[in-house]
């Protein structure tokens, strides 16, 4: 089989010629091979070899001959394939030069040919369509960026679902996958607890529980707040949940969100009867009411979500009663601390999900509890700059943060509330919340000290005590030292609890 | 198993867009991730996004502008003659100069141009001084008109009247010309706009005794002097035919010279015609530019085509054409002033703002964007030789193909960046990287520097506004 092509018009330089030449020449199956431009040397050389036609002593010097004798038709197709190949001028791409970090995620996924996800956080109007492209790239998404249209996340989703890639987001905070935490996350034991949650530090604290009572995870699938809406009707957390279904490192099955709409929470709980493992549903904030479906186990707070999925996986629970043991706060000596007047407390939250789990605590022994994370109106605070009474605020609200970073980021926005709340008479109680892991401020105890010791000094000279209790959210594991943070607040007297859940009640119980 | 177990079963490689915190807390984790360097698309313009991203989807964009760069890829320029302009230049009469750039009326053109005009007129014995060169200039008895509108092309001022010689190259393979006057060395010239009595002797000698003598000699020639071929082999030289064009000047040198010799002249006009040739090592610029030409000629008129056929200054704006819109349809807006190298004894104020057609070259993905290749360039413009094969690796993302003709030794003969694609431009917020020199803004001085230079993205904004009106305006969205 021989055969010589020209090709008009397609000048290539000498050496580039002759190297490719001896690539196809070492071909098994090629026996001669002239691929050269047509000058009147080469013409020759292509008579001397036997591979010269009419076409190629007819050719000029602009035009290429590709002249290939192999022993059958499938080298010849081969070399052929392969000269093709090699000129085609995509593979000659070699980045040369000053690394430049790629702009786009075209050319970024030139340069990371295996790159899998996408983190984007970039301005909510340019955000989406990042997150298409990178979809487009077939790259899992993990959409941190929030004002993202809700037409722009069905669209998304919908591309996900199709292609069988994650869409974690928009305002998705949180997730770990791989035992890998993104954006805010915790680190945390690697076990064979798969979460998918629809709120950030929902996940943040579910996963830091699991792991304080002895339990671990396998996946922490994020899906970004409005995931359970009518209107996204929870494309991302069915999804989530095949694919936890599916996973052999999971056993037990977590689904974390505030109380869905009616037709996509029935929608959940159908497609939960058709999953193999035990799956824990926390409705955070939600109603007990009686849902039946006898593979789901429904909780209400963060805490109970934990401590149903470690005891399903069955191994921790002798470790469980051990940790599980309250501390030793004694309230009896806490209440007498306070004047009869100070009846109050003020939540000052990073965490909204926190905050919505300390108002569901809260509610049901103090007869009125406003915060602005709250859903039904006498509850909803109006002025977050005037108010009385008991009071739950998440910093995190766009109202705080307008403008400014949030205060996992950046927790010295709540000093100024710290001292504000100090100078009222009839406050008791500041309950706080601090995040840990990666994502959140270095050292937010360290800058947030200084405020609780003014607070206090300031309290004491109006002649009252004031009581602060605290909840960290996060392991040991985590790079802020999760001890040196406690040690620094039980410094300043900060009754420090073990989860959220515990410094709800611990102020519940100092001032009913 | 779908995606996302897969995902599960991998190690993550993570592209991070956005808050650099993201990344570094991955690093801490041992991950691999790559931080874009992001910035909004389109300047952040939610308007242009809108419109990239319904053209992005349009399947005959690409086909057409697959076609266009295909017939600039395919175009085979060869020089073919020299002759004077009203002769060779299609609707070019007694009256018309034509000037380099997008259209522009006398009161608003540059200080070299202005020059230009006044030697041109001299030139022509159209007017006998400077005053009743200007009086003529000033009335309508002047038809000013671009050189691109007319197939041809001009370095800085781009003046080309009646009576000037031109080059005229073929493209063989579509069957079109180009045009482009003679080079006439650097110094005081008309092309920077001195009109002086050396400036005026020197032109009338290229007309008289240079251009006859060449004609001759091409006519000698069978199918004239390919300059495709010297342009792939100069690139391969360090030249990248805009700023730098010693290599394709001595290449030239070498394919005349013997032809030169055969013509039956004097020896003594020989020598001077060769001795001019050699003595200019910018002889060639004004063949890389027609040759350009006709190649980006040839490539517009292709509807729903994006690619950019026409970059060209003249002194005040820039403008560009877009292969599937109007023939002569512009796209203005201000030149900008060049970035690179002063002169010894000048300052940057005082340069003119970037002028002339020589950003034809880079629009056909020489130039600038082969710099990568033109080491010698690169201190004479400013810079490392890192940083001119990082332009030329960058111009790869806003074009719509390789120049397997024009491939450059220092990216490993990868083909160099051709056909620059107004919504890739808008998009990736990449400009067009030109390499030129830099004209004193006072008549006349010359050259005062050279060094890199960008189109203002206005003209691309434009154009695509126009682009979607013309193709997609009243399609449903």
């Amino acid at each position: 089989m021989k055969n010589t092509i020209i090709r008009k018009n397609a000048y290539y330089d000498s050496v580039t010629l002759m190297s490719l030449s001896s690539k196809i020449l070492d071909m098994e199956g090629v026996e001669e091979a002239v691929i050269s431009m047509a000058t009147d040397m080469n013409k020759q050389l292509l008579q001397n070899v036997g591979l010269a036609t009419d076409d190629s002593n007819n050719a000029g010097s602009n035009d290429l001959i590709i002249a290939i004798q192999a022993s059958n038709e499938n080298s010849y197709e081969e070399a052929l394939a392969l000269v093709d190949e090699l000129l085609s001028p995509k593979s000659k791409k070699k980045e040369k030069g000053k690394f430049q970090n790629p702009k786009t995620i075209d050319k970024a996924v030139e340069y990371m040919e295996d790159a899998n996800l996408a983190v984007i956080s970039v301005p909510g109007q340019y955000a989406a369509r990042e997150a298409k492209k990178a979809l487009e790239k077939n790259l899992h998404v993990m959409l941190f960026s929030d004002n993202v249209s809700l037409e722009d996340e069905k669209m998304l989703k919908e591309i996900g679902k199709e292609k069988g890639l994650l869409v974690m987001g928009p305002d998705c905070g949180t997730a770990c996958i791989n035992n890998v935490g993104l954006c805010f996350a915790n680190e945390v034991r690697k076990g064979r607890i798969g979460i998918v949650g629809a709120s950030g530090t929902g996940l943040q604290e579910v996963m830091v529980q699991i792991h304080r009572l002895g339990g671990g995870i396998s996946q922490a699938i994020g899906t970004g707040g409005r995931d359970l809406s009518k209107e996204i009707g929870g494309i991302m957390m069915m999804e989530g949940l095949r694919a936890l279904d599916k996973d052999e490192n999971t056993e037990v099955i977590v689904l974390i969100s505030k109380p869905p709409e009616i037709s996509v929470e029935e929608k959940i709980l159908e497609e939960i009867k058709t999953v193999k493992k035990p799956v824990v549903v926390c409705f955070i904030d939600g109603k007990e009411d009686d849902r039946q479906n006898s593979k789901a186990y429904f909780v209400y707070g963060l805490y109970d979500a934990a401590r149903k999925a470690v005891e399903l996986t069955g191994e921790y629970e002798s470790a469980l009663h051990e940790k599980e043991k309250s501390s030793p706060v004694d309230v009896k000596e806490l209440k007498k601390l306070l004047k009869p007047e100070q009846k109050y407390f003020r939540g000052l939250f990073c965490g909204g999900t926190l905050c919505s789990e300390a108002l569901s605590v809260l509610r049901d022994s103090f007869e009125s509890v406003r915060s602005n994370v709250a859903k039904n109106k006498s509850e909803k605070i109006g002025n977050i700059n005037d108010y009385s009474g008991n009071v739950l605020l998440d910093l995190g609200e766009d109202e705080f943060t307008f403008g400014k970073p949030h205060p996992m980021i950046e927790p010295t926005l709540r000093v100024e509330r710290i001292i504000r709340e100090s100078k009222d008479e009839n406050v008791g109680v500041i309950l706080m919340d601090f995040e840990l892991g990666y994502g959140s401020h270095d050292d937010p105890v360290g800058v947030t000290t200084d405020s609780i010791k003014k607070a206090k000094e300031i309290a004491r000279k109006a002649g009252r005590n004031l009581i602060f209790v605290a909840y960290i959210c996060g392991t040991e594991l985590d790079k802020q030292v999760y001890e040196k943070q406690k040690e620094m607040l039980e410094e300043e007297g900060v009754i420090v609890a073990k989860s959220n859940l515990e410094a709800a009640n611990i102020v519940k119980e100092i001032l009913s | 198993m779908n995606n996302i177990n897969s995902l599960f079963s991998k190690k993550l490689k993570v592209l991070n867009l956005g808050t650099k915190n993201f990344k570094d807390d991955l690093e801490i984790q041992g991950q691999d991730v790559l931080q874009l360097d992001w910035s909004p698309a389109a300047g952040g313009d939610i308007k242009l996004l809108n419109i990239i991203d319904r053209l992005s989807s349009q399947k005959d964009i690409a086909v057409a502008n697959r076609e266009a760069v295909d017939r600039m890829i395919s175009s085979h320029p060869i020089l073919v003659d020299i002759d004077q302009a009203k002769n060779a230049i299609p609707g070019m009469d007694e009256n018309t100069i034509l000037h380099s750039g997008p259209p522009i009326e006398w009161n608003r053109m540059a200080g070299p141009m202005k020059g230009a005009i006044i030697g041109a007129l001299l030139y022509e014995g159209m007017a006998k001084d400077e005053k009743e060169a200007e009086e003529i200039a000033k009335s309508r008895k002047i038809k000013f008109a671009p050189c691109n509108e007319h197939n041809a092309v001009g370095p800085m001022a781009g003046i080309i009247s009646p009576s000037m010689p031109v080059h005229v190259i073929y493209n063989k393979t579509y069957g079109n010309y180009g045009y482009c006057t003679i080079n006439e060395g650097l110094g005081k010239v008309l092309r920077y706009g001195a009109f002086d009595k050396e400036v005026i002797n020197r032109l009338k000698w290229i007309e008289e005794e240079f251009a006859p003598t060449v004609k001759k000699a091409l006519k000698t020639i069978d199918g004239g002097i390919d300059i495709k071929s010297i342009i792939s082999q100069a690139v391969h030289m360090g030249d990248e035919c805009h700023n730098r064009n010693k290599a394709s000047t001595s290449l030239f040198f070498r394919e005349i010279a013997v032809h030169i010799m055969d013509t039956d002249v004097d020896m003594d006009v020989k020598r001077r015609v060769l001795e001019f040739i050699k003595g200019n090592e910018h002889y060639f610029l004004n063949l890389s530019m027609p040759a350009c030409k006709v190649a980006t000629d040839a490539a517009h008129g292709i509807k729903h085509s994006t690619v950019v056929t026409t970059m060209a200054r003249n002194g005040v704006d820039f403008g560009i054409r877009i292969s599937g819109l109007g023939k002569d349809e512009w796209f203005t807006g201000p030149a900008n002033m060049i970035k690179g190298l002063m002169f010894p004894g000048f300052k940057e104020e005082d340069a003119n703002p970037d002028i002339g057609d020589s950003a034809i070259t880079e629009t056909m993905g020489i130039g600038g964007f082969a710099m990568g290749g033109s080491p010698a360039i690169v201190q004479f413009v400013g810079g490392t030789v890192e940083d001119a094969i990082g332009y030329s690796e960058k111009m790869h993302e806003i074009t719509v193909s390789e120049n397997p003709n024009y491939s450059i030794p220092t990216l490993d003969f990868r083909g160099s960046a051709v056909g620059i694609d107004i919504i890739k431009v808008i998009e990736k917020g990449i400009l067009p990287i030109i390499n030129t020199g830099m004209a004193h803004k006072v008549a006349g001085i010359g050259q005062v520097g050279a060094g890199l230079v960008n189109p203002p993205m206005e003209c691309f904004e434009k154009a695509l506004k126009r682009f979607n009106d013309e193709y997609l305006e009243g399609q449903d969205e």
